[in-house]
């Protein structure tokens, strides 16, 4: 990774795309694009969920919940990949652009495992009697909720920001030994949250009219969330330019 | 109008449902304003910036 590498060696150097000047290029130029994507998506999720999709033969209608739910519960997830996955990369090559994407996704898995939690919350009584039991899988799911907390909350907790950044980095790392536990903790510990109808090794246990919405919604949301993190991350590298601009005039320069 | 108001009641879990879909739609767009916004600012605080140090100059 140093400037003596050869040629093609420093064509898939990852620095390559730290540069700030070339993201904001990219992310413009893709913004548009999958802003429109988002909302049509979204858009055929909506109507395909509260329109097209029939009612469960056991939960009736409130099996309407689960389109909202399920792909909340899968960003939550997604996210927090992509959080570790972001914050491996910021600690071992300490790439700064890994480091902004890793604190600009954090917030919005937070908002999503909270949606989770909450629309859950709203399924659970209907269908079990209870607004909150301790499922393995509803504490795994709170247990997310809190790293994610601890990750935004860690970043400003010392003097100096960079050792604050690397300390949620580690966070994120450990923190994603429960990802694995979420997903399988409705195999493992045979309580009251059902157990996988669509990620599951055999064929989707659900039926096509009800599948393709839910689908539809996933993908959605997953394209909200790259949209979201990439007008986040945006704005963050603005204000680190307007801080530069700020000193460089301090400076006199 | 009968159709739209069994419709609206989702066989008794309106109370669930609803709420359901707006905390989801309140959520999403409340992040979604707030990056907007956040971008905007650092925008136009970019630009303010680059023009003065241009007019030094």
């Amino acid at each position: 990774m140093t400037d003596t590498a050869a040629p093609a060696q420093r064509r898939w150097n990852l620095h390559r795309w730290a540069n700030p000047g070339r993201f904001l290029r990219l992310a413009d130029a893709v913004l548009p694009w999958l802003s429109a994507l988002t909302a049509v998506l979204l858009a055929a999720g909506l109507v395909g969920a509260l329109a097209v999709a029939p009612p469960d033969y056991q939960q009736g209608m409130s099996v309407k919940i689960m389109y909202v739910h399920v792909p909340s519960a899968w960003l939550a997830l997604f996210a927090y990949t992509a959080v570790a996955a972001a914050s491996l990369v910021a600690l071992v090559w300490r790439h700064p652009l890994a480091d902004i994407a890793a604190h600009a996704a954090s917030p919005v898995g937070a908002a999503f495992t909270f949606l989770a939690l909450a629309t859950g919350s709203l399924w659970g009584k209907p269908m079990w009697g209870a607004w909150w039991v301790w499922d393995a899988r509803l504490t795994s799911m709170l247990v997310l909720f809190f790293l994610y907390l601890g990750h935004m909350a860690l970043a400003g907790a010392f003097e100096d920001p960079a050792r604050g950044r690397k300390a949620a980095a580690v966070l994120a790392l450990v923190g994603f030994v429960n990802v694995p536990v979420i997903k399988f903790s409705v195999d493992w510990w045979n309580t009251l949250h059902q157990t996988a109808s669509v990620m599951r090794f055999d064929d989707p246990a659900i039926h096509a009219s009800m599948l393709w919405p839910l689908l539809v919604m996933g993908i959605g949301f997953t394209a909200f969330f790259i949209t979201l993190v990439l007008v986040r991350m945006k704005a963050d590298l603005l204000a680190v330019r307007a801080r530069n601009l700020r000193a460089m005039r301090l400076r006199g320069d | 109008m009968q159709a739209l108001q069994d419709y609206l009641a989702m066989g008794g879990y309106a109370p669930y449902v609803w709420p359901a879909y707006g905390l989801t739609a309140l959520v999403m767009g409340g992040l979604a304003v707030q990056a907007v916004r956040r971008l905007r600012t650092h925008q136009r605080a970019v630009a303010a910036l680059e023009r003065e140090s241009a007019g030094e100059s």
